[in-house]
């Protein structure tokens, strides 16, 4: 091998500093909530119309559903909407994204592995908005519940999706092939269906310990309680906190498989 | 803080444990700041597991790879905050429009939104990508997705450019553009340009320096005229035969056996003497009725990869 050209430089080599986490989440946000509206209109607008289908479909089932079980459906098909975009969506991008090494691009910026799951979890998380809304409202009506307490519908969205997007994403990044990760997000999908429509207290008593592993079970809880009667601050900022917790634990682990499955 | 390599790469060893192939088998080389310098070989030469290496996304088994005096071996992160990497592909950007992937990548290397856009505006600019700038990756042409990518690589200037094939699937004009937005970096600030290739004729037309790589090994690093001239003595001789070659005739036979066969297209590398005799008895007889067309060339980059027992893959001319 030959020496090394001398060629002078002008270049600022010094090392620029890492992107600021919030920045980085936040340009990650911008990017994909860009990318979604171009690319996931259809299958957002299919989210809504299956939980407003099932939610037709228990009414018309159901003569004459006592609250309990029409919040129970109302509180479980809104949150449906979110499983469907935040969980489901978000399993198939991450794995369609592992497997194409398309997670290269953010591993070769100065950005922290946690600000772009966050960054696209809450993409997908802000989608559902419309459509979970859209939902609750329908569903109030139908089961003739108070509208009164319909503004739940929106911390709940917030921390039900952080939890589903953090769950969505463990799975897409977990899952070593990209069919798997579609796979594991619809299963995770029907967990939270299943799951979640269905009131407690009519589920076996096995289901309702698999109903307490769905993360997004205590946000369910949270809304069915307040569309039934008056809301009880203390209880549901704390199934609300508990979602949010498991969330973020979820996003951090998803940090740490997003480093993973670009060394691999 | 100045430096004497941009990279200093030393006895990187990479053997992928699913297959067992060793794709990095003891590679050496010294980038210096400002220069453009290539890594040039054939698929499966190992050229992109080294390109991962160098910005830091694979750990190699062993060795040493600096950068500016950074060890990236211990400390991998530093090269994202050095190094702006251009992939193969980028199905990240994929669905992004033109302007969003470059402002979009602007901001993750650390610029304001406001910053990130002007400097969005001034490379879509440059590239000539205006036109496009608010057309998703994804409806673009494969050329004018590349430049989009290449866009997006430029973002936020960083004296590093790390380029996996950057011209790939280029007209010749998106080429040229691509070329004076490497040159303008190089000339006003100093930028430093690591790009993998294999085209030949590009590597000689633009690069300062070539690392040709064959079986995960550095079999030459030097500039293109100066490895050219390792093989001068020879030519290239590449024979187009109408239908098919009359190898029963005796000067047609000894060629065959050196010749590289495509199709009715023979390409042989001769010492000059030997070409012309060739030449000679080719230019009468059933020989020149079974000849289509002929050229005479000095040799190239690919002259100099056989010459050293690269294996003639998949070495693009065009």
């Amino acid at each position: 091998m030959t020496g090394v050209h001398a060629v002078e430089t002008r270049a600022d080599v010094t090392p620029a500093p890492m992107t600021g986490w919030w920045a980085a989440a936040s340009a990650v946000f911008a990017g994909q909530v860009a990318r979604v509206r171009v690319a996931r209109g259809p299958l957002l607008f299919v989210a809504t119309l299956q939980s407003i289908g099932i939610l037709v479909l228990l009414r018309g089932v159901i003569r004459h559903p006592d609250r309990v079980t029409a919040s129970a459906v109302v509180a479980g098909t809104t949150v449906l909407v979110v499983a469907f975009v935040a969980l489901n969506l978000l399993a198939q991008r991450f794995g369609a994204w592992r497997a194409a090494r398309a997670l290269d691009y953010y591993a070769a910026l100065p950005v922290r592995a946690s600000a772009v799951v966050l960054g696209a979890a809450a993409s997908y998380a802000t989608f559902t908005v419309p459509g979970a809304v859209v939902t609750a409202v329908i569903g109030v009506l139908a089961f003739s519940l108070p509208l009164a307490h319909l503004w739940l519908v929106l911390p709940v969205i917030v921390c039900a999706g952080v939890a589903l997007a953090g769950v969505g994403a463990v799975l897409g990044l977990l899952m070593p092939r990209a069919e798997l990760a579609t796979v594991a997000g619809q299963l995770g999908m029907t967990a939270v269906l299943f799951l979640g429509v269905i009131p407690p207290s009519h589920l076996p008593v096995v289901a309702r310990a698999f109903r307490a592993a769905v993360p997004s079970a205590l946000a369910v809880d949270a809304l069915a309680a307040g569309l039934r009667g008056p809301v009880d601050p203390a209880g549901t900022a704390w199934r609300l906190a508990v979602t949010l917790a498991i969330g973020a634990v979820a996003l951090a682990v998803a940090g740490r498989l997003l480093r993973r499955a670009v060394q691999q | 803080m100045v430096t004497a390599s941009a990279y200093e790469v030393r006895g990187v060893h990479k053997t992928y444990s699913r297959d067992g192939v060793r794709a990095n088998d003891g590679v050496d080389l010294d980038v210096a700041p400002g220069e453009v310098f290539g890594l040039l070989g054939p698929n499966g030469a190992g050229k992109s597991t080294l390109v991962r290496a160098l910005i830091g996304l694979q750990r190699p088994d062993r060795g040493d790879i600096r950068l500016f005096g950074h060890d990236l071996v211990a400390e991998p992160s530093i090269a994202a905050r050095l190094v702006a990497y251009l992939a193969q592909d980028e199905p990240a950007l994929s669905e992004l429009p033109v302007h969003l992937a470059v402002s979009t990548t602007a901001r993750l290397r650390g610029l304001s939104r406001r910053a990130a856009s002007s400097h969005a505006d001034d490379v879509v600019g440059e590239l000539g990508l205006d036109t496009i700038a608010s057309t998703p990756l994804t409806r673009l042409s494969g050329g004018q997705r590349r430049l989009a990518c290449f866009a997006a690589a430029l973002a936020a200037d960083r004296p590093v450019l790390l380029l996996d094939e950057p011209t790939s699937g280029l007209d010749p004009i998106a080429r040229r553009s691509v070329w004076s937005a490497i040159r303008r970096r190089r000339e006003q600030r100093g930028t430093t340009v690591v790009l993998v290739t294999h085209n030949v004729l590009e590597a000689e037309a633009v690069l300062d320096r070539v690392a040709v790589l064959d079986r995960g090994r550095v079999i030459a690093c030097d500039s293109p005229g100066r490895l050219k001239a390792a093989v001068s003595d020879d030519v290239r001789l590449e024979l187009v035969w109408r239908d098919r070659a009359p190898t029963d005739l005796p000067a047609v036979a000894s060629l065959a056996v050196r010749a590289r066969v495509d199709g009715r297209r023979w390409s042989v590398r001769l010492p000059q003497v030997e070409a012309r005799d060739a030449l000679g008895q080719l230019m009468s007889g059933p020989a020149l009725a079974a000849l289509d067309d002929f050229t005479l060339a000095t040799p190239t980059l690919e002259d100099v990869y056989l010459a050293l027992g690269g294996r003639d893959d998949d070495l693009e001319r065009a």
